[in-house]
């Protein structure tokens, strides 16, 4: 089954306008997702991380439920047909 | 005043450019310098620290950074006043792998002089100079001054460790200043690749050393085109002026209410001539509660309060070091914006002024031009 990725409402300029991104190839981490979705989306990736790699600080990513940032990172193991969640911390004033 | 989409300046017609805390703001007048025209938020709720106005080659292109709180640090540019902005797929200004070292913000945004018009600089967070010599195209580090020795020593004042001022000579494109806050002065004489801290006394108040040979919280450096050996600077506690191009400075807060505050900035047309905005020096805003901007029309020998149009009472406001600019008309307009969102503006070169725009978000940036 495919990943999909959900993706903030302020990111879909670079996402075709979609809400949801279907990645077919079968990704075993969450940094090879990404690099898939960079592929067909590739606006989104300087907005998501550092040009040094990392992800923005105030930008979290889940699969399924959990901040990738608890349980691997970009390491972290994608199910198939898992959900990642793009979302921006809540911030501001 | 009127809000518009897009702002739509006539030939010989100034427009004012103003950033933001929360977006980017145009206004355009006819020749009266009367009425304005607004057109904003461009970037709404983004950080503009820096917009810029490039007039060369028959261009009339606005520039502006922008960062979002979550998604980064973009550079942006208009060639129709606002109606369209770029959006680049990918961030033009980034750091090599190698710098170990990202983004943050854009402080500056500068055109070379009229002779290289495709060369641009950008000042950046953390400290760093990038260039672009295609218009803005494509941006490179400037290796020379990021391999610097003191670089590892500068340290960031309360802004952030930020490039902020970039000064091109135009009679010696070679030569750049640039002001680092806080690291002090850096100069090249040969078009980046080495740099030599120029800060001979220059005073770090808040260092055992009060005259270190770098660390100088500078908050903002000046100079006019015709006479390109002189430059004015505001320091973080201190008004200085160097006539050989910072190869040393003198001291010239004599008459001002306080030697502390952010903006410098030079008359178009008169070297001579320089604004600064005094902070009362704990609480940063207008002492005593009166809004005043100060000028000197003698080099910086004399400084004259200018008062008419602002009030006098309760007006404790704050001006940021980009939060001033002056188009190029004669008489020239002064113009700048305060953390309360206020923007005032002078047709006659300060001798009165207008309050033109309330409401604003707090004002990081003001730059005039005439296109």
């Amino acid at each position: 089954m495919p990943i999909v990725f959900y993706i903030p409402g302020m990111l879909r300029e670079h996402s075709g306008g979609r809400a949801e991104v279907r990645i077919d190839n079968r990704a075993q981490t969450v940094g090879e997702a990404l690099t898939a979705l960079w592929r067909e989306c590739p606006g989104l990736r300087d907005r998501l991380v550092t040009e040094q790699g990392h992800v923005r600080q105030h930008v979290n990513i889940f699969v399924g439920d959990e901040n990738i940032r608890d349980c691997g990172g970009f390491l972290a193991a994608v199910p198939d047909g898992a959900a990642i969640t793009i979302v921006p911390a809540v911030s501001g004033g | 005043m009127e809000v518009q989409t897009f702002v739509n300046p006539k030939s010989g017609m100034p427009v004012v450019m103003i950033g933001t805390m929360k977006g980017a703001f145009l206004l355009s007048s006819d020749a009266s310098r009367e009425r304005w025209e607004i057109s904003g938020p461009h970037f709404p709720g983004r950080v503009v620290y820096a917009m810029a106005y490039d007039g060369r080659a028959g261009r009339s292109r606005i520039w502006a950074s922008s960062t979002h709180f979550a998604f980064g640090t973009l550079l942006h540019s208009t060639d129709d006043f606002g109606r369209t902005w770029t959006n680049p797929e990918s961030a033009p200004v980034k750091f090599p792998a190698a710098a170990e070292q990202s983004l943050r913000q854009i402080w500056q945004i500068v055109p070379s002089a009229a002779q290289e018009p495709e060369k641009m600089y950008c000042g950046v967070e953390p400290a760093a100079l990038f260039e672009s010599d295609d218009a803005g195209r494509s941006w490179q580090l400037v290796q020379g001054l990021f391999d610097h020795p003191h670089r590892p020593q500068w340290s960031p004042g309360g802004g952030g460790l930020c490039l902020h001022t970039i000064l091109v000579d135009p009679s010696n494109t070679k030569r750049v200043h640039v002001a680092i806050s806080t690291g002090g002065v850096y100069r090249t004489d040969d078009g980046g690749k080495s740099w030599q801290a120029r800060n001979q006394g220059l005073t770090a108040e808040f260092l055992p050393n009060k005259y270190p040979e770098f660390g100088q919280c500078v908050h903002k450096v000046a100079r006019h085109p015709a006479r390109p050996e002189r430059l004015f600077l505001q320091n973080h506690g201190g008004l200085f002026r160097s006539d050989n191009a910072a190869e040393s400075w003198q001291d010239i807060a004599d008459g001002v209410p306080s030697d502390f505050g952010f903006p410098m900035l030079v008359h178009p047309h008169n070297p001579d001539t320089a604004y600064i905005f005094p902070l009362e020096r704990e609480m940063r805003c207008s002492p005593e509660g009166k809004l005043r901007v100060y000028r000197t029309r003698d080099g910086g020998a004399s400084w004259q309060p200018l008062s008419k149009g602002f009030p006098q009472e309760l007006s404790y406001e704050t001006v940021l070091r980009d939060g001033m600019g002056a188009d190029t008309l004669n008489p020239a307009g002064i113009y700048f914006g305060t953390r309360s969102g206020k923007v005032y503006a002078s047709r006659d070169e300060g001798e009165s002024w207008r309050l033109i725009c309330d409401g604003l978000p707090a004002v990081t940036c003001v730059k005039a031009a005439v296109p």
